[in-house]
């Protein structure tokens, strides 16, 4: 049976390699878009195998526990919904010319390799590991951003390649001071980065050196989460790309770096005399959200806007991490999933919005609930879920936030609500504006499948009304392992 | 340790700081260039050093990467493609020389206050080495904000990775997983870097980046 579990664990970073060798040889789009939803589905699988079959032992390299298993689970299903979007959004790029067959091939290859490092970040146990799968997948994004070639999306892909590699430099340094740290207590070699045996031993670290590593890892993979002021590279990135890859830069990727913090957090709170994370990360946390809050206002083009919300939402949950404590904890990974999935299904529909009207000015999209109802009352949803209205999961988590902060640090939930409350006017104002009114652009009728917007959906619905005691159970557990 | 071989350590990893200094006043692509060359090739001898005294031979292999690679391949094929593309040769800095430098100091000064403040008890190699690590990782970002241009960006980018790689030795028993990755970050930046350098060539004029600024999305 930890056989099985092992093969699981490798299962789900071989699949995505071996399918971007057979993707980037193939020539023909259609069978390529087709074979990138297998592969996904198939890596998918192997991520739910890892429920029910029994886990290795930690490895040098590789392991699985509690906490990474359910980033895992939820990377597997958003990549796989992604490749189904998808498939039906880079055939009409090339239909319209804005996409040659080439890009195609490319970007499929580029789209595995991405879950491959996606994954990779979550099961090493190698800090050095962590660090190379981290930089791979920004990499590979990096690519995908600038496929269009246009002058914004080089802009974009620059700015996200330069400040990306700043971040990520950043965030090597503290890897270095933590096996710096690590060295005197557990000696030389390849023991100092596995991560299991430094939480083991990260009592008898030296505490004044594991603070400063922490401030370059927050700053770090920080940049890569988005939190300001680090996050100029996220929304043109996010406007810019192919839509697939906003909504899985948006859904997994943000959770790949903030996983990453999430592990030195722990290093950080077992190790007694060094500093308390939770300030830094509260002030970050508030940081991006009131200043994301505000700028959602300004916005005029549609992927930007909900780029903007990303950080919003990476703010309340870096905050929720950084309150800390079991109800806190639970809310913060309650609202990243809840943020990814919904996040996510928004992207898909502004993906299609986008290419039914040919534009992505949000002045110039109107009615869409009267021309396109399927895809104008799924874009509604999403926009109210993400506003975190009830009864959906993200209003749950919020209030769950807000509820946990008033119970500890009142004064805090103050700007906490305000900052909510700025966003949330912002995004009905636009999305009730992009929904309803005047119908405007081509009604042509779409034939995409709007089958992952819903599927995503009515999970955040189905979170917001009823979460299974199993998973409830689940979530609290790997809260208290957060400390 | 001895003195001398402490000496000479010390000595390799405070010229590259002063390397780092040296780039921040050149105000011509080739000249920033050869700097860097001259960067990596300090570099290179203090990692090939530090494989001595430690006794680690896989250093070496990082010494001769910083060496082949970083000073010479690199170096040479940036100046084939300032060549090719017909940029433009001085280089645009935000803010005056004597500011940066001023600001480059400030930087040391930090970063010798924070890093000796929270090592006391570490080895003194390991030790200075951090603090002229970080820097030099320090003057690598500084370099990057004060230049317009994507090639000084570049430079810029690839001396605070040198940085790091002089950081990663300094800690002694470094996996050596993780230099190779340095090393081949630097690849895999350098392919991209150098197909982002062709895409612009594609589309613009200049691969100033101010030229990019003006297409920001928002203005659309």
């Amino acid at each position: 049976m930890i056989a099985a579990g092992f093969q699981a664990e490798t299962a789900v970073l071989v699949i995505p390699i071996v399918a971007a060798i057979v993707l980037a040889l193939l020539p023909s789009y259609r069978v390529t878009a087709q074979l990138n939803v297998a592969a996904s589905l198939l890596t998918f699988v192997a991520a739910l195998s890892l429920f029910v079959i029994e886990r290795p032992v930690p490895g040098e390299y590789l392991f699985v526990d509690d906490l990474n298993i359910v980033f895992i689970v939820l990377n597997a299903f958003v990549g796989l919904t992604a490749s189904i979007f998808s498939a039906s959004y880079v055939g009409h790029e090339l239909e319209t010319g804005r996409l040659t067959a080439a890009n195609l091939r490319f970007y499929h290859a580029m789209y595995q390799i991405m879950m491959f490092g996606m994954n990779l970040a979550f099961v090493s146990n190698n800090i050095g590991l962590m660090w190379v799968a981290v930089e791979l997948a920004t990499l590979s994004t990096v690519v995908m951003v600038g496929i269009y070639r246009t002058h914004e999306a080089l802009e974009a892909a620059w700015k996200y390649f330069i400040l990306g590699s700043v971040g990520i430099a950043l965030a090597l340094f503290g890897t270095i001071l933590v096996y710096m740290a690590a060295r005197p207590v557990i000696g030389e070699g390849h023991d100092a980065m596995v991560w299991t045996l430094l939480v083991e031993k990260a009592a008898d670290f030296d505490p004044a050196l594991l603070n400063v590593a922490f401030v370059f890892l927050l700053l770090g993979y920080g940049t890569k989460v988005g939190l300001a002021p680090l996050h100029a590279w996220l929304p043109d990135a996010h406007a810019e790309g192919p839509t697939p890859i906003s909504a899985v830069l948006s859904g997994l990727l943000l959770n790949v770096a903030l996983y990453v913090v999430l592990r030195f957090k722990i290093l950080l709170a077992a190790s007694p005399d060094a500093i308390a994370p939770g300030p830094l990360m509260i002030t970050m946390g508030l940081t991006s959200l009131i200043f994301a809050a505000f700028m959602l206002y300004r916005r005029r083009d549609i992927k930007r806007m909900f780029a903007y919300s990303s950080i919003e939402h990476m703010g309340i949950i870096v905050f929720a991490f950084g309150m800390g404590g079991p109800l806190a904890n639970f809310a913060g990974l309650l609202h990243m999933v809840m943020h990814s999935l919904t996040k996510s299904a928004i992207f898909y529909a502004v993906g299609h919005i986008a290419q039914i009207k040919g534009t992505q000015k949000i002045a110039d999209i109107r009615g869409l609930t009267e021309t396109h109802p399927g895809l104008g009352w799924a874009f509604l949803v999403g926009v109210v879920a993400i506003a975190g209205l009830p009864p959906l999961g993200v209003f749950m988590s919020e209030f769950l936030i807000v509820s946990s902060t008033f119970a500890t640090q009142p004064l805090l939930a103050i700007p906490l609500v305000f900052g909510l409350l700025v966003a949330f006017g912002a995004l009905i104002l636009r999305g009730t504006g992009i929904a309803f009114g005047e119908p405007t652009g081509s009604t042509a009728p779409s034939n995409a499948s709007y089958l992952p917007i819903y599927a995503h959906l009515i999970l955040v619905l189905g979170a917001g009304l009823y979460l299974p005691p199993p998973l409830v159970g689940w979530f609290q557990h790997v809260a208290r392992l957060l400390g | 340790m001895n003195g001398l071989t402490f000496d000479i350590a010390h000595m390799l990893a405070g010229g590259l700081v002063l390397v780092s200094f040296m780039l921040l006043y050149q105000d011509r692509l080739y000249a920033l260039l050869n700097v860097y060359a001259l960067h990596a090739l300090v570099l290179s001898l203090s990692v090939a050093w530090q494989a001595y005294v430690q006794d680690a031979p896989h250093l070496y292999v990082t010494a001769a990467i910083a060496l082949v690679f970083k000073a010479g391949v690199i170096p040479i094929a940036l100046h084939r493609i300032i060549l090719r593309l017909g940029i433009h040769r001085d280089i645009e800095t935000v803010v005056g020389i004597g500011m940066t430098m001023l600001a480059g100091i400030g930087l040391v000064a930090l970063s010798m206050v924070v890093m000796l403040r929270v090592t006391p008890d570490a080895d003194p190699l390991a030790r200075e080495d951090l603090a002229f690590a970080l820097s030099v990782l320090l003057l690598g970002l500084l370099v990057m904000v004060t230049r317009r241009n994507a090639i000084g960006q570049v430079v810029g980018f690839m001396a605070l990775e040198n940085g790091l790689v002089l950081a990663a030795t300094g800690a002694k028993g470094m996996p050596l997983v993780v230099e190779i990755s340095v090393a081949f970050s630097i690849v895999i930046a350098f392919v991209v870097i150098g197909i982002f350098l062709f895409r612009i060539r594609e589309r613009f004029d200049t691969v100033d980046i101010a030229a990019l600024d003006d297409f920001r999305g928002e203005r659309r």
